[in-house]
Parts: C-alpha cells; sequence; structure tokens
C-alpha cells in the first residue's frame, strides 16, 4: 500500500482494469481456435458442455495472462505498447492481478474437471503453467527462442477443444498444436521486427534484438518453409479432406511466398516495413481461415458433399 | 494503517466515487455469480440426463469417425 501521500484516495481496482488484465484481443484468437477444434473434431458433445469448455479455456487463458501482467509488470512499464496495462499505470495493485490470476486458472481447471473431464482439465492446467511460469518466468528473459516455446501456450486451445470432444489424444489434435507452435515465430517475428526498439528498452532478448534482422528473416522463412507440408499433414495422414488439404496449400503457399519477400531483403532506413508489416496482418488472417476450412472440412465430410 | 494521525475523512465526492466504484464492481461479481450459478445448474442437469459413458453410435448421427 503506499505511503507517499496519505491524503490520496486509494480506489479499489476498476472491475473493466480485471477485465482488461484477460487480454481480451488475444482471448479472441482463443476462443476461435478453441471453437474450431471443437467444431472439427469427430463425435458430439452436448452444447452446453461445448459452452462450458470453451468458457474454461478461455477464463484459463484470461487467469494465465493475468498472472503473466503481475510478473511483468515492471518491464511492462518501460515499453510503451504495455505502459498503459492496469498494473504499470497504477489503476490496480499488483497482488491483486496475482490474487484474480490464480482465480480464474483455479476455478476454469476445476470446472474443466468437473463437467468435461480430468484429462482436458489436466491439460488446460498445464498449458496455464507453461505459459505463466514456463515461459513468462523462466524463458521469456533468458533466450531469444522465447516466441518459439511461447507459441506452444498459443497453440492449446484447439487441442483441448478437440479433447473435450473426444476425450482421449490422437494425431490430429497434436497436429494442429503443432501447426500454431510452427506458425507463431513468423508471424510474431515480424512484429518484432517492425517494433523492436521497445523490446531492447526492456532488456527481453527478442530475436531482433540479440540475433540481428538477418537472421531473425533467414528463420522467419525457415518456419514458414517447414509450416507449408505440416499444415497439409492432416489431410495426408486422412484427417481431413480435399477441402482442407488444398485450402492449406494455398493458405500456406501464399504465407511462404510473403515470407520469401521478408526473408531475403535487407531493411534500410525509412522504408516503412510495408512487407513485414504485410506479413503480419496476412498471418493473423491465415491462421483463421486455415482453422474455419478445417471445419467446412469436417461439415462438408459430415453431409456427404465430400468423401 | 500504521500512520492514523495523518487520515482525514473523506470529502462527500470521495465517498461518493468510492461508493460508486464499490457499487459498479459488486453489480458485476452479483452477475457473474448469478451467471455460474445457472451455468453449473445447467451442467448439472445434462450430466444428469446423459448415459452413463460416452458409446459409439451415441446421440446424434455422424460421419465416419475419422482419427
Amino acid at each position: 500500500m503506499s505511503t507517499a501521500n496519505p491524503q490520496a484516495l486509494i480506489m479499489p481496482a476498476d472491475w473493466r482494469d480485471f477485465f482488461a488484465l484477460t487480454k481480451p484481443g488475444v482471448m479472441r484468437l482463443v476462443i476461435f481456435t478453441a471453437v474450431c477444434g471443437m467444431l472439427a473434431a469427430p463425435g458430439t458433445i452436448h452444447p452446453v458442455l461445448a459452452f462450458t469448455a470453451i468458457l474454461c479455456i478461455a477464463v484459463g487463458a484470461g487467469g494465465a495472462a493475468a498472472l503473466n501482467q503481475w510478473w511483468e509488470a515492471d518491464l511492462d512499464a518501460v515499453m510503451k505498447r504495455t505502459a498503459k496495462r492496469p498494473i504499470p499505470d497504477g489503476r490496480m495493485e499488483r497482488s491483486s492481478a496475482r490474487d484474480f490470476g490464480f482465480a480464474l486458472s483455479g476455478l476454469s481447471v476445476m470446472t474443466m474437471g468437473l463437467a468435461i473431464s480430468w484429462l482436458a482439465a489436466g491439460i488446460l492446467a498445464f498449458s496455464i503453467f507453461y505459459y505463466a511460469y514456463l515461459y513468462t518466468v523462466w524463458l521469456k528473459p533468458r533466450t531469444p527462442q522465447n516466441i518459439v516455446i511461447g507459441g506452444g501456450a498459443g497453440a492449446f486451445p484447439p487441442l483441448i477443444g478437440w479433447i473435450a470432444v473426444t476425450g482421449h489424444i490422437t494425431w490430429m489434435p497434436v497436429l494442429l498444436f503443432l501447426i500454431i507452435f510452427m506458425w507463431t515465430p513468423p508471424h510474431f517475428w515480424a512484429l518484432a521486427l517492425f517494433v523492436q526498439i521497445d523490446y531492447s528498452k526492456a532488456g527481453i532478448p527478442m530475436m531482433p534484438v540479440v540475433a540481428g534482422e538477418r537472421s531473425t528473416r533467414r528463420q522467419i522463412l525457415a518456419y514458414a518453409a517447414v509450416l507449408l507440408p505440416l499444415s497439409m499433414t492432416p489431410w495426408f495422414i486422412g484427417g481431413t479432406g480435399m477441402i482442407y488439404g488444398l485450402s492449406a496449400l494455398l493458405l500456406s503457399g501464399l504465407f511462404l511466398w510473403l515470407s520469401i519477400k521478408v526473408g531475403l531483403r535487407t531493411s534500410a532506413t525509412g522504408d516503412g516495413m510495408k512487407p513485414e508489416k504485410r506479413l503480419f496482418a496476412y498471418s493473423i488472417f491465415y491462421l483463421f481461415i486455415l482453422f474455419a476450412m478445417l471445419v467446412a472440412d469436417r461439415f462438408a465430410t459430415v453431409y456427404g458433399i465430400q468423401a | 494503517m500504521t500512520q492514523p494521525s495523518d487520515i482525514r475523512p473523506l470529502t462527500t465526492a470521495e465517498t461518493d466515487a468510492l461508493r460508486a466504484r464499490q457499487r459498479e464492481r459488486n453489480k458485476v461479481m452479483g452477475l457473474i455469480l448469478g451467471a455460474l450459478a445457472v451455468l453449473f445448474f445447467a451442467i448439472s442437469i445434462v450430466k444428469i440426463a446423459e448415459k452413463p459413458k460416452h458409446e459409439a453410435g451415441e446421440g446424434v448421427a455422424t460421419a465416419p469417425v475419422h482419427s
């Protein structure tokens, strides 16, 4: 509690700031991929239970985000992009974010276990631990590969959504996990290339700051090259039909093409970083459409439109 | 807490602001708890109505299962 100015009125934090702590922007992609994982999975689930599973995944992600901001408040304070978050901006006490984060995490895991299955709950618990501890506390400040590992955290939702329906792990949900895992580094490094000043100020070893632009560009290209065959693997192993397979070929092909443009170029001062911004914007579109096509493929199979 | 001598009573405006903030928080908390109660009731009903275990062929007819 602040004692600097005893006259100042200490207000309890606004509920909107608690909501902001869950990173609602990120949650949109979490919910979307979780819903897609669920819809694409073979089998049925009662709508109430489906809603509960999605809610648990979203709330768990929100809890992990709150814990992340509790831990990183000092770093957030020195970066322009994050300085206005509730804790660095002084609108909320650090301990409130910590308690809120633990409460959301615990509640979501317990509910998932009781309503859906303890396998799904266990993976949800691990994903929260993975993001809030393994990534935030341990690896992010230590290695420039932090984004590669952080990508794992974002890759869990479709996996959990799938398993909530089927009740067991097969290759398909693992492939969905791997696709997001491989997608994250080029997606994030494209962003890091045009906002790198911020990260160097906070002392986070982001790839362009540590290994230099050239190496970062090459690695974006490498990941995009792996993503092309990987995104088509669900089709190769017979997990999906042609609708998904050809969509993946087209979408990943364009992803690779935009990555080649970023990967083989050297930026000059004042060129506006256009190819990087375009790759970043496309990468978001890419993931949305790829997962939407996965669902479309499944429905086409269910209704006999494709074999 | 340790320096009560420094603390002056809140002005009316400050008290109003504090109360308004508290009321707002309570309202949101109430809504969340109410929604959770409804959700848990719904989950219970579904669970009770559900057949003991997921079996192949149970529920709505679906496409051939692929893994």
